[in-house]
């Protein structure tokens, strides 16, 4: 159950590049498995965050103060194409971050962000690089604002930009709401299609396996 | 009233309850599980005290981290862990899985359409992006998360804000030594790998109507590379001829209900789409990649680009972040280019007509020396046709590794990888950094071409080696 987001302020890594896709977010080998809740944080942007001996990559910025306490990250165009991996997610959520902000972002990867209660907030691009720009220009010292209630984000200088949320999202995210419980709260609603539905396209509801 | 697309019709089919003015629950027709999140979800499920919802309509098959060897003998630990868990976990929920050697098996994109599960009109999804693949048989089908996929078991519904709608028409006759494949990755070079961000991408034109069905699950295939999560094309009599007999697909009286049904799909003439782009396929040549987004793509006769001659700073940084990656001289043909590995396979390119196309080109010639190429067949089915037809002694005969079913070294999930800094042409679909392995470098490109890179263990074009 995701935890609710309101409001936050905090210092915020630009990571500019257009097409950061999920496997560069978190590598597939980090993913086998069952039980790999909590051992993906630092494993986030493994392939730029380390170099081929397994050191620190000193030039990549979120190994650098201070956005190593980055809780917000500024991304470049289509930040999260690619694969629906939720690990993408985990590994960005455990290494501390709790919103993304970019032009634009991958359509399953936007959508599993709500899921686990992290904020992507989509802008213009010149405000998105206005913001990068304007971080840069603090070295990492001005913060971001946001405020999910009043759909603001400041900039290190104050300027305030207004962004939108689809309203379903933002409630879900302010309550920290659990969409299972919910749609299970409709399940008479779910079995009333189905029935009806099944005179209508016998040929998708197959006959049930003996167990 | 406007006409409505083939997109609203299927949508509007499956709303359970409206949500909010753009966004619906939807009923979910069929939910496909594989190795890496199948288990997991169903866990996940019983952690919460619940039950799947209906495990008739949910199937499942190992393709990810399993492995592609001979026996699979090179199956990792974790892998086979996933395997057993999978088999447990469906079993105890009373969910079909196809198991490794049976009939059914193989990556779960080319069991759905092959079974007759995917079905035109259908509802599919799948933890997993290229879900968008049975789009090619008129389904409404996507990729989910985990936690929506925990959400589909519990309820068989989702709940989805309706995408806008594009269509893209392949207009013309695609000329000799071009495929689905080359068309697909044009499109993403021409109008970018976020072209379809947001959008459901309906493929329509000439060029879709006269491809098979094989050619169609292509296409739709690299919609999630075109940043759509969903792509589709309009059923037809080739969808039909294509699904009729099929072990899941509607029998006698239903198919003929069914076909009716799916007769009415069409986006109606005057409808109107969000976003509309046209592509001349008369003017595409095969189609290779050079750097590390399915957007990094040329014709093969093309030249890798120049970084000093780009002004915006941006595209220019990202043009050197990618050659340097992939180790390439700006302003070199790409032709040319000597390759370490070859991979036919993926849910991209692993059916039959993908292997015959290979073979094509492989029959009677050697892989070049220092070249690794492997075929990996999609599913059990396909390797057995191929097998009956001696395409495994075609290609074992010219120098390539025949191996088992699944997604092997397209994501290389189960330990199968090229190595650092070596060179790959692929018949998969991303070209991602470290995808096929940590500092592998790969290049898309169709199965015609991978197996001309093969033989000339070099990055060639294919159309010198048509026969």
């Amino acid at each position: 159950m995701p935890k609710p987001f309101n409001q936050l302020t905090a210092i915020a890594a630009p990571i500019m590049r257009s097409n950061i896709d999920t496997d560069v977010i978190i590598r597939i080998e980090r993913l086998v498995g069952n039980n790999i809740r909590g051992t993906l944080g630092k494993w986030a942007f493994g392939s730029l965050r380390y170099l081929p001996n397994g050191s620190e990559n000193p030039d990549f910025i979120l190994n650098r103060e201070p956005y190593r306490q980055a809780e917000i990250l500024v991304t470049g165009p289509n930040f999260g194409c690619g694969s629906s991996r939720e690990g993408a997610v985990w590994s960005l959520q455990e290494m501390g971050i709790r919103a993304v902000i970019g032009s634009g972002f991958g359509d399953i990867f936007f959508a599993n962000c709500f899921q686990n209660g992290i904020l992507p907030i989509v802008l213009d691009k010149a405000i998105v690089d206005s913001l990068a720009s304007e971080i840069e220009a603090t070295q990492g010292a001005g913060r971001i604002g946001i405020d999910l209630e009043a759909q603001t984000i400041s900039s290190p200088s104050g300027k305030q930009h207004h962004f939108e949320i689809d309203p379903r999202r933002r409630e879900g995210l302010l309550l920290g709401l659990d969409e299972v419980a919910l749609t299970l709260q409709r399940d008479d609603e779910i079995r009333a299609f189905q029935a009806a539905d099944r005179s209508a396209r016998p040929w998708i509801y197959l006959a049930r396996k003996s167990a | 009233m406007p006409g409505r697309t083939l997109l609203a019709k299927i949508w509007d089919q499956h709303v359970i309850a409206r949500i909010s003015e753009d966004t619906d629950l939807l009923h979910i027709d069929r939910h496909l599980l594989h190795d890496l999140g199948g288990s997991r979800g169903l866990l996940d499920l019983k952690s919460r005290g619940l039950k799947v919802h209906d495990p008739e309509l949910t199937f499942a098959t190992p393709d990810h981290a399993i492995s592609t060897a001979r026996g699979r003998a090179g199956t990792i630990k974790i892998g086979q862990e996933l395997l057993a868990a999978l088999r447990i976990e469906t079993s105890a929920s009373g969910i079909q899985m196809f198991d490794i050697d049976q009939p059914g098996q193989g990556i779960v994109h080319v069991i759905g359409p092959e079974l007759g599960l995917s079905l035109p009109g259908c509802l599919i999804v799948c933890g997993d992006s290229h879900t968008c693949t049975h789009g090619g048989l008129g389904a409404l089908a996507f990729g989910i998360g985990s936690s929506e996929l925990t959400h589909v078991l519990a309820t068989q519904a989702l709940i989805q804000r309706r995408p806008k709608s594009m269509r893209v028409r392949f207009e013309g006759k695609i000329p000799l030594g071009v495929v689905a494949k080359d068309l697909i990755l044009a499109l993403i070079g021409h109008v970018g790998a976020a072209g379809g961000t947001g959008h459901a991408v309906e493929y329509a034109g000439s060029a879709i109507r006269s491809m098979p069905i094989e050619g169609r699950l292509t296409i739709c295939n690299l919609s999630i590379e075109f940043g759509a999560k969903m792509g589709l094309i309009a059923p037809d009599e080739t969808t039909y001829e294509y699904l009729r007999g099929r072990p899941y697909a509607p029998q006698g009286e239903m198919w003929e209900q069914a076909v009716n049904a799916w007769r009415q799909l069409p986006s109606d003439p005057d409808a109107v789409f969000d976003n509309e782009a046209i592509i001349d396929v008369e003017k595409i040549i095969p189609q290779v990649t050079w750097g590390i987004s399915p957007e990094h793509v040329i014709g093969v006769d093309g030249r890798i680009p120049d970084p000093s001659a780009i002004g915006d700073p941006a595209r220019r940084t990202a043009v050197e972040t990618a050659l340097e990656y992939m180790g390439l001289q700006p302003g070199a043909p790409i032709a040319g280019t000597p390759v370490d590995w070859v991979f036919i396979g993926s849910c991209t390119n692993s059916r039959l007509s993908d292997l015959r196309a290979a073979a094509e080109i492989a029959g009677g010639r050697k892989v070049a020396a220092g070249v690794r190429a492997w075929v990996v067949p999609g599913s059990e089915t396909v390797k057995r046709e191929a097998v009956a037809e001696g395409l495994d002694r075609l290609f074992i005969d010219a120098g390539f590794e025949w191996r088992e079913p699944g997604c092997s070294m397209c994501l290389a999930a189960n330990g199968e990888t090229v190595s650092p800094g070596q060179r790959s042409v692929s018949t998969s679909n991303r070209n991602f950094i470290g995808r096929q392995g940590p500092q592998a470098r790969t290049h898309l490109a169709s199965p015609a071409s991978a197996a001309a890179a093969a033989i000339a263990g070099a990055i060639t074009d294919v159309r010198a080696m048509g026969r």
